[in-house]
């Protein structure tokens, strides 16, 4: 296997993507650390080091379900609103992916998996553990759906 | 995602994860590669070996869980830094000798203590190591020092007078041999 480093090095930036567009940019940060730590501790007994772009974005999804499983389970407390209006270019498009995080949960990966990090089908469906139909499927459907909610 | 990877690392070493450190340090001689295990320096790379290549063998020889961490190597950094300003005599940094083994080993490990400024000669380093014939094996055992600069392999010369070789070159050992005040 290559060192740990050089997956960061090369896929960082990929698994950050696709955990914002599941679960937000806030707490994108915890399932990123999550991801890893997982990650590094199972990268010794890994044996199949082909597609390990893949194997991280299949750690990374599941960290962003069980984060909205547990989530789901929380009373969500809310902070003070802010008193003065917050105009942040960089979160402007936010609408949309809070669209997405409400998806269910195949739909929602399988739109941060596309167009979060720009995985083709066949990857899609690697991560997700599903056929590239089955992957396809979950992308239109999530698709559709994100339509009708934006429209 | 700087701070993400800082905090990674820092994560990685709390929970026990961080099993190969690394960081990149300057040097009179270009960057060194510095490798620590949890025990102590592992490996120090010199400018003329390519990193990337030491950091695939520490992968395979220790473990695949390296990772960069330069918070980790403060007082290693400092100590070099001190030593190539001739203001440090001794390294005061724990050593992991796991990448040496047997007579290499004996050989590394007396090196290992020959004080600053003063040198050896391949036969003395054989017969410290307990075999006085094996010449050209304690010369090979300083040629595979994992720990070059800090297990001072630069103190080791030929029975004649000569240099010897040098894995970062001649002219770094000459260099090094000044900074001390033995050439």
């Amino acid at each position: 296997m290559p060192p740990f480093q050089t997956l960061l090095d090369d896929y960082a930036t990929d698994v950050m993507g696709v955990l914002r567009g599941a679960v937000g940019r806030t707490d994108a940060e915890d399932c990123f650390q999550e991801t890893f730590l997982a990650a590094l501790r199972a990268y010794p007994k890994l044996d199949n080091g082909d597609n390990l772009r893949g194997w991280l974005l299949t750690i990374a999804h599941r960290k962003a379900i069980d984060h909205h499983r547990t989530n789901g389970r929380k009373p969500v407390t809310m902070a003070d609103p802010p008193e003065i209006p917050v105009e942040d270019p960089a979160l402007s498009d936010d609408g949309i992916w809070t669209a997405v995080g409400a998806l269910p949960p195949k739909q929602r990966a399988a739109v941060a998996l596309r167009y979060g990090s720009d995985l083709p089908h066949a990857e899609i469906a690697a991560a997700l553990g599903c056929s590239p139909e089955a992957a396809r499927r979950s992308l239109h459907e999530g698709i559709k759906r994100l339509r009708k909610e934006l429209a | 995602m700087k701070a993400s990877l800082q905090r990674l690392a820092e994560r990685a070493e709390a929970e026990g994860l961080l099993d190969v450190a690394y960081t990149n340090v300057d040097s009179p001689f270009g960057p060194l590669l510095l490798a620590a295990t949890p025990r102590g320096l592992v490996r120090v790379n010199l400018p003329t070996y390519d990193p990337e290549e030491t950091l695939e063998e520490l992968a395979a020889k220790v473990s695949p869980r390296v990772l960069e961490a330069p918070a980790k190597f403060e007082r290693a950094r400092r100590e070099l830094d001190l030593y190539f300003e001739g203001k440090l005599t001794e390294f005061d940094l724990p050593i992991d000798w796991q990448l040496t083994h047997g007579f290499r080993g004996k050989v590394q490990r007396a090196v290992g203590r020959i004080p600053y400024g003063q040198t050896r000669t391949y036969t003395e380093m054989a017969r410290s190591a307990g075999n006085e014939r094996a010449v050209r094996a304690a010369g090979t055992a300083c040629g595979h020092n994992p720990i070059p600069i800090v297990v001072p392999c630069h103190r080791v010369l030929r029975s004649g007078g000569g240099l010897g070789g040098y894995g970062g070159g001649l002219p770094m050992k000459e260099e090094l041999l000044k900074l001390e005040g033995v050439l």
